[in-house]
């Protein structure tokens, strides 16, 4: 590997792990196209710094740039304030209308301005290593790596620092603002960081790529767990394993690194999407299916239970009373058996002692937990589990 | 004399997000009754009703209205939904809303004709919205908004009526339009089925009643079965109403 | 070429003439199905299924090869139909919610879209100039084809639109409703979004993928603004949509280094930005006046009030007192005086005023008014 090589992956590692901080409070706050809005809308932002710095990667530069994203926000707070428009139209109104701003300027200004639009959206990352930082005249790495370095420094330092009001206020604003911390200090200093974060990462990976390191790691990360730790911690890992991967192979396709890195992400929800343990497409699927099953066998259950007659308990008539769907009854009576549950005395179905109890324990359970759902419900009764 | 049963409900069972919300559901409502479902929060009262009229799937049970699957028996049923349920800034007036009352009738591709309106107007007439018909709806108040919304199911001119707490954010003069209009319906012989809330008013304004958290507790006639006993199995906790003779 | 150049030249000059028509058919169409998107909260799935067209270019391309564009928009078609139904099975079958979904969709699909487009870039053989236009869009390359495509297109729309626009109104207004009707909501579901698919799809040539959302938007944005009836919000979208796409043509034609989708979307926004504000029911400036004249009449109201409970102590009710005891009472300002005094409420005679008898009754019925309403 040379030195360009490591340095590319270190990069896009560091831009991976600063991205997937604000990126997992903005999906737990139901705010993951802000940041599409504010990845587009950063651009005049972008053309004005650099009119003025006529430098890419000077901090005022970042700074501007990242004002323009904080005022996008604000503005569409504003637009949504008004009531003319429902919440995501304002999103949607505000951030091309930014965007296409900053393209004409750009377009007017071509001879000046050596920005490409292409550029902005998708990155370089493969030339990153070659604009260099000096100090006194000793090269001290690329510049991206410095910049990209510091935004992560400055995020770590602000989440520990307020990792509990981050937390709080994610999950009970009401709760939040009780305890005395301001709501809106908290919501703007994550827009603050997530536009800085945004227009430090633009050079090396462009703006698409920020959205898609912002958002998919952390939402494969919540596939698999609800722990707001565990799921910073992964959405970290999944961010510096696609952007590894994604580097190598796209030096394999000799393609483009950001479009490579997310088509490494696309792969990695994937396969949370479909794999993941209990929340995963497939677990998902097959859980429906098996509280489908179980559902109907306390709904046989308790109709045994309310039905002394013996017609509603007849084998054979038993589809035609409890109308079950989707739900074969062979496959509920065979469990019921199974579970010693209930009795069949001349193909006339009754409830044994065990079963009695047991659709009476439940109905108690279901009734007095409003909000249990059934699949807590296995922890309490051996049949759910086996 | 046998009264009819109007609406059958056998062995229901709804899961909400596989969170189960009601538990066999067994229940019949004689024609021409004007009854309340009580419950608590989280009762499943609106998911009884939107289970009944399909709009959704349960897992078990069927349901009957005069004797036949619902599927065959949408004209003889209306449906006022809960207000809070659609967007009132949608960009229309009370009498379009008043008028897709009509759309059930004319089934697909078929447009509104005067017929449609002259009988959207009439139902606007009844519950006092005439000179509001050209009205933005977001312009209206709650109780103008139920009211459209009450005009909308008339319109449909069905035997059945189910109402998802109509009375929820009204005022007085509106729960009081309401409630007349109710009872004019089962005098006329309609059965009328109301999520309700406001447990002192059920003796005042219902004849028959039905009893729901998660399980059905209790079904009858008002005078019969509404008592703190019942009350206390469904609320949980010692509940005393006191009901003025 | 300035304006009115370019307004001389439209009808004369083919191609200028070619991809005028196209960007007005363009904003028609996506004005009219962009009413349906914003109406149903879905204004942000545009962006999403735009950005997800792009691999779907690039696949139909490695495909055949071709740079036809009727084959590449039907990549894009599929591709772009699969992320929306991705975008579905995520907020149903797990908990991530649709803003989640809405922007993983579209920054993932992009992100290998851009994988695919600079993989085509390296091969040698390929022809694969043009392919990037989709990207922001170049109205310039619209062929007369492309333009009978969308007017196809356009047409088709029109005809569902007006053949089941009863069913459309319903579903969106109140879809619960709409299906103890009996209607299949579904069907009219997939109807709508696929239209909508179709549009964006034929609008990524002209604007390309990043900035066609706000060619639904916008328009619709607009025109909500000045209409309370669905079927003239739909038909006053269509037109916004199409001025945008007509001005927006004139002036980057008119000016050097202007991409046309840019423009049109500015267009766009101008469009909303002078709706908001100068909408007679709804917008922000006639909303203000309402707001201060509603307040300036409630503090006369408050000042009538106030000096008709001193008259009424009096015998006289013209029984002059002095300015200065009105002084420490809110609603009262010297214009607010002023007004009463033109309206014959009040009579002035230096530094003390009267209540005229006209005054006097006006506040009686007021002070009335207000006692009933108060029951």
């Amino acid at each position: 590997m040379s030195n360009a090589q490591i340095e590319i992956q270190l990069i896009a590692s560091l831009v991976a792990i600063a991205c997937a901080i604000p990126g997992t409070f903005l999906v737990l706050r139901k705010m993951a196209m802000i940041s599409d809005a504010i990845s587009h809308s950063i651009l005049p932002g972008i053309v004005v710094g650099f009119f003025i710095t006529q430098d890419l990667n000077s901090p005022l530069l970042i700074l501007l740039a990242a004002l323009t994203g904080v005022i996008t926000v604000v503005l569409v707070e504003r637009i949504q304030k008004t009531g003319l428009v429902k919440e995501d139209t304002a999103i949607g109104l505000v951030f091309p209308a930014l965007f296409s701003i900053g393209v004409i300027m750009i377009a007017k200004n071509a001879n000046d301005v050596h920005l490409d639009v292409d550029a902005v959206l998708l990155g370089e990352l493969a030339f990153a290593p070659f604009d260099r930082l000096f100090i006194s005249g000793t090269d001290v790495g690329p510049k991206s790596l410095w910049i990209i370095g510091s935004i992560l420094v400055i995020t770590v330092g602000l989440l520990i620092a307020f990792f509990k009001e981050l937390k709080v206020s994610t999950f009970d604003a009401g709760l939040a603002a009780s305890l005395g911390f301001s709501p809106a200090l908290i919501h703007y200093g994550l827009m603050t960081v997530s536009s800085v974060t945004t227009v430090g990462a633009f050079d090396a990976v462009g703006a698409i790529l920020v959205v898609a390191l912002m958002i998919a790691p952390a939402a494969s990360a919540y596939l698999l767990t609800t722990d707001l730790k565990k799921m910073l911690g992964l959405a970290i890992v999944f961010g510096v394993l696609s952007a590894i991967s994604g580097y190598w192979f796209a030096h394999w396709l000799d393609a483009s690194i950001a479009g490579s890195i997310t088509t490494m992400l696309g792969v990695l929800f994937l396969i949370m999407y479909l794999f993941a343990p209990s929340k995963g497409l497939i677990a998902v699927i097959y859980r429906e299916k098996q509280q489908r099953i179980e559902v109907s066998l306390l709904t046989f259950l308790l109709h045994l239970r309310n039905h002394d007659d013996e017609r509603e308990r007849h084998v054979n008539h038993l589809n035609e009373h409890i109308n079950w769907q989707k739900v074969r009854s062979k496959t509920v009576l065979d469990l019921a058996l199974k579970n010693n549950m209930i009795d069949i005395n001349n193909k006339i179905v009754s409830l044994t002692s065990k079963g009695d109890e047991f659709t009476s324990q439940a109905i108690d359970y279901i009734i007095t937990n409003e909000d249990a759902q059934i699949e807590d419900m296995k922890d309490d009764f051996f049949l759910f589990r086996g | 004399m046998e009264q009819k049963i109007a609406v059958k409900v056998d062995d229901l069972t709804v899961a909400y997000n596989y969170k189960p919300v009601l538990w066999d559901i067994d229940l019949e409502i004689p024609e021409g009754v004007l009854m309340a479902i009580v419950g608590p929060n989280g009762a499943g009262k609106s998911t009884l009703i939107k289970a009944i009229l399909g709009i959704l799937k349960p897992i078990a049970g069927s349901v009957s209205i005069y004797e036949k699957p619902y599927e065959k028996q949408r004209s003889l049923v209306a449906y006022v939904p809960q207000k809070g349920s659609v967007d009132w800034d949608f960009p229309t007036t009370a009498l379009d809303v008043v008028m897709m009352g009509t759309y059930g009738s004319l089934g697909w591709i078929k447009r509104p004709g005067q017929k449609e309106k002259k009988a959207a107007l009439e139902a606007l007439e009844k519950v006092g919205m005439l000179p509001f018909k050209s009205r933005q709806i977001s312009q209206l108040s709650g109780g103008q908004q139920q009211r459209i919304f009450l005009a909308r199911a008339l319109v449909q001119d069905a035997s059945i009526y189910f109402m998802d707490e109509p009375f929820q954010g009204v005022d007085a003069t509106t729960e009081i339009a309401i409630i007349n209009i109710l009872k004019e319906l089962r005098k006329a012989g309609k059965t009328v089925i109301v999520v309700h809330h406001d447990l002192q008013t059920v003796p005042e304004y219902f004849d028959w009643v039905t009893f729901l958290n998660v399980k059905k507790i209790a079904t009858g006639p008002v005078k019969d079965i509404f008592n703190d006993d019942n009350l206390t199995k469904t609320y949980g906790i010692n509940y005393k109403v006191s009901i003025q003779e | 070429m300035d304006l009115q150049e370019y307004f001389s030249l439209v009808f004369s000059d083919y191609t200028l003439r070619t991809i005028t028509l196209g960007t007005a058919i363009l904003g028609a169409v996506t004005g009219m199905l962009g009413s349906f998107a914003v109406l149903r909260k879905q204004s942000l799935l545009g962006d999403a299924i735009s950005h997800a067209a792009l691999p779907g270019i690039a696949i139909a391309f490695l495909i055949t090869g071709a740079k036809d564009s009727n084959t590449l928009l039907l990549g894009a078609l599929v591709s772009g139909l699969l992320g929306t139904f991705w975008i579905r099975g995520i907020i149903t079958k797990t908990h991530l919610k649709s803003d989640t979904a809405l922007g993983l969709i579209l920054s993932l699909f992009f992100g290998f879209g851009m994988l695919l487009l600079t993989f085509i870039q390296k091969q040698p053989n390929a022809n694969q100039a043009g392919l990037d236009k989709y990207l922001f869009g170049q109205a310039a390359t619209l062929v007369e084809s492309d333009v009978w495509l969308m007017a196809i297109v356009t047409g088709l729309c029109l005809f569902v639109l007006l053949l089941f626009w009863k069913e459309f109104k319903i579903l969106l207004f109140d879809k619960d409703y709409a299906k103890t009707l009996g209607f299949n909501t579904k069907t009219i579901d997939i109807l709508i979004t696929s239209f909508i698919v179709l549009a964006i799809v034929l609008g990524l040539q002209t604007v390309g993928v990043v900035l066609m959302s706000a060619m639904l938007l916008a328009p619709a944005a607009a025109a909500r603004q000045w209409t309370n009836s669905l079927s003239k919000m739909v038909f006053l979208a269509a037109v916004f949509g199409a001025f945008s796409g007509v001005f927006g043509t004139a002036i980057s034609s008119s000016q050097n280094n202007l991409s046309t989708g840019p423009v049109i979307v500015l267009v766009a926004s101008v469009f909303v930005v002078f709706s908001f504000i100068f909408s007679p029911s709804r917008g922000l400036l006639f909303r203000q006046i309402r707001f201060i004249a509603n307040r300036r009449d409630l503090e006369q109201q408050k000042t009538l009030a106030f000096m008709y409970h001193i008259a009424e102590t009096h015998d006289n009710i013209s029984h002059p007192h002095t300015i200065k005891i009105l002084n420490n009472f809110q609603g009262f300002t010297r214009k607010t005086l002023q007004k009463l005094v033109d309206k014959e409420y009040v009579m002035l005679d230096g530094t003390m005023w009267s209540l005229t008898q006209k005054g006097f009754d006006k506040a009686s019925n007021l002070y009335n008014q207000q006692a009933k309403e108060d029951e």
